[in-house]
C-alpha cells in the first residue's frame, strides 16, 4: 500500500471539498444571502462561462504552427451551428467531430 | 421526481457523458501507466472528483511530493470553485438532504448545466433535477476512469481531440447566456480578464489573478448593473 499516495489523494479531496462548501458556510447560513453576494451570484455565471472557455483553450499557441487554427475553426463552427439550429447537442457533436477531424487529419 | 424530469436530466447530461467518459478513460490510462490501478482511479474519481486536479495529482503521486505542496496545488487549481458556490447559494436554497451532494459534485460541467436555461426548461422539481444531473455526471466520470484503468490500453480508436466536447459545451452555454440578456458586460469581463491574465501570467497561473480581476470589475460595476436587475437577471 502506497501510504504517501493515499495521503496525497485525501488532502486533495479535502481541499476541493472545502473550496466547494466554503461559500455556503460563510454566506449561506442565514435566511437572507448578503446583498453583495447575491449580486455576484447573479452576474458571475456570465463571467465564469467566458472564463471557462478561455480555461479550456489555455494551452493553444497562437505564435507557433498551426497558430490555433483547429481550435478557432471548431469554435466558430460550434457557434455558427448553435446560432443556426439552437440545439445544444447538435452544436457540440458537430464542433467536436470537426475538431477531431482537423487535429487528426488536417493539422 | 417524475419521469419527464429524469429524462430531461439525462438528455442534458449527454455532452458531459461524452467528455467525462473519454477524459476519464484518459485519466485511468495515465494513472495505470504510473503503477496505480483501477481501484485508485475509482477512489480518486469518487473522492476528489475534479478533472484537471486529478490529472495533476497523477504526477504528484508518482513523484511523492509533500502534503503541503499537494494542498497548495489543489488550492490553486480549484480556487474557481469558490465562484461556483457563491453563484448557487440562492439557487440551491431549500434543497434539503440533496444539498450536500449537489455542492460536493459541483464541477465545471455540472455548474454550467445548472446555469443552462435550455437544460432545465419545463422541469418541475428543479432541485431533484440538479441532484440527478450531478449524480449522473459523477457516474460517467467514475465509470470512465475505472474503464481506463482496467482496459484503457486495449482501445485502438483514435480519440485525439474528443475532449473538445467540453469546450463546445461551455461555448454553447456562453452563446445561450449571451442571447438571454441585454447586458453583455459580465460576459465580456469574463473573457477579457481571463485572456489578459493568461497573456500576463501564463497558462499555469492565470486563473487566480483572473478571478480577482473579474470580481473587482463586477463589484465596480455594481451600482450601474444592479439597478436594472431584469437585464442582468
Amino acid at each position: 500500500m502506497d501510504t504517501q499516495a493515499l495521503l496525497i489523494v485525501l488532502v486533495a479531496a479535502g481541499v476541493t471539498v472545502l473550496l466547494r462548501f466554503l461559500p455556503f458556510f460563510v454566506f449561506g447560513g442565514g435566511k437572507e444571502t448578503p446583498e453583495l453576494i447575491s449580486y455576484l451570484g447573479r452576474v458571475l455565471p456570465f463571467a465564469i462561462m467566458g472564463m471557462l472557455v478561455v480555461f479550456c483553450l489555455k494551452n493553444v499557441s497562437v505564435v507557433a504552427a498551426p497558430y490555433g487554427a483547429p481550435e478557432a475553426i471548431a469554435c466558430l463552427v460550434t457557434v455558427a451551428i448553435h446560432l443556426w439550429r439552437k440545439n445544444t447537442l447538435l452544436s457540440i457533436v458537430t464542433g467536436t467531430v470537426c475538431y477531431m477531424m482537423l487535429v487528426q487529419m488536417v493539422f | 421526481m417524475n419521469k419527464n424530469d429524469l429524462k430531461k436530466a439525462f438528455v442534458a447530461s449527454i455532452p458531459v457523458m461524452t467528455g467525462y467518459i473519454s477524459l476519464g478513460i484518459g485519466f485511468g490510462i495515465l494513472l495505470e501507466s504510473k503503477g496505480y490501478g483501477p481501484a485508485w482511479a475509482f477512489l480518486m474519481s469518487f473522492a476528489v472528483y475534479a478533472g484537471s486536479l486529478q490529472y495533476v495529482l497523477v504526477d504528484m503521486m508518482a513523484g511523492g511530493v509533500s502534503l503541503v505542496t499537494t494542498a497548495l496545488t489543489s488550492l490553486m487549481v480549484n480556487a474557481r470553485h469558490l465562484f461556483y458556490g457563491i453563484s448557487v447559494i440562492d439557487k440551491y436554497k431549500g434543497a434539503g438532504w440533496k444539498k450536500p451532494y449537489m455542492i460536493f459534485g459541483l464541477t465545471d460541467e455540472t455548474y454550467s448545466l445548472v446555469f443552462s436555461d435550455e437544460a432545465a426548461r419545463g422541469v418541475k422539481d428543479k432541485h431533484g433535477f440538479y441532484f440527478v444531473l450531478t449524480l449522473m455526471n459523477q457516474c460517467y466520470w467514475v465509470a470512465g476512469s475505472v474503464i481506463g484503468g482496467a482496459v484503457g490500453t486495449m482501445i485502438t480508436f483514435d480519440t485525439t481531440g474528443i475532449d473538445f466536447a467540453l469546450t463546445a459545451l461551455f461555448i454553447t452555454i456562453f452563446v445561450d447566456q449571451w442571447r438571454a440578456t441585454k447586458n453583455h458586460g459580465p460576459a465580456l469581463i469574463g473573457v477579457g480578464a481571463s485572456v489578459l491574465c493568461l497573456v500576463i501570467f501564463g497558462s499555469g497561473n492565470f486563473l487566480i489573478p483572473a478571478m480577482i480581476c473579474i470580481t473587482c470589475c463586477l463589484l465596480a460595476m455594481k451600482n450601474r448593473w444592479d439597478g436594472s436587475r431584469e437585464e442582468v437577471r
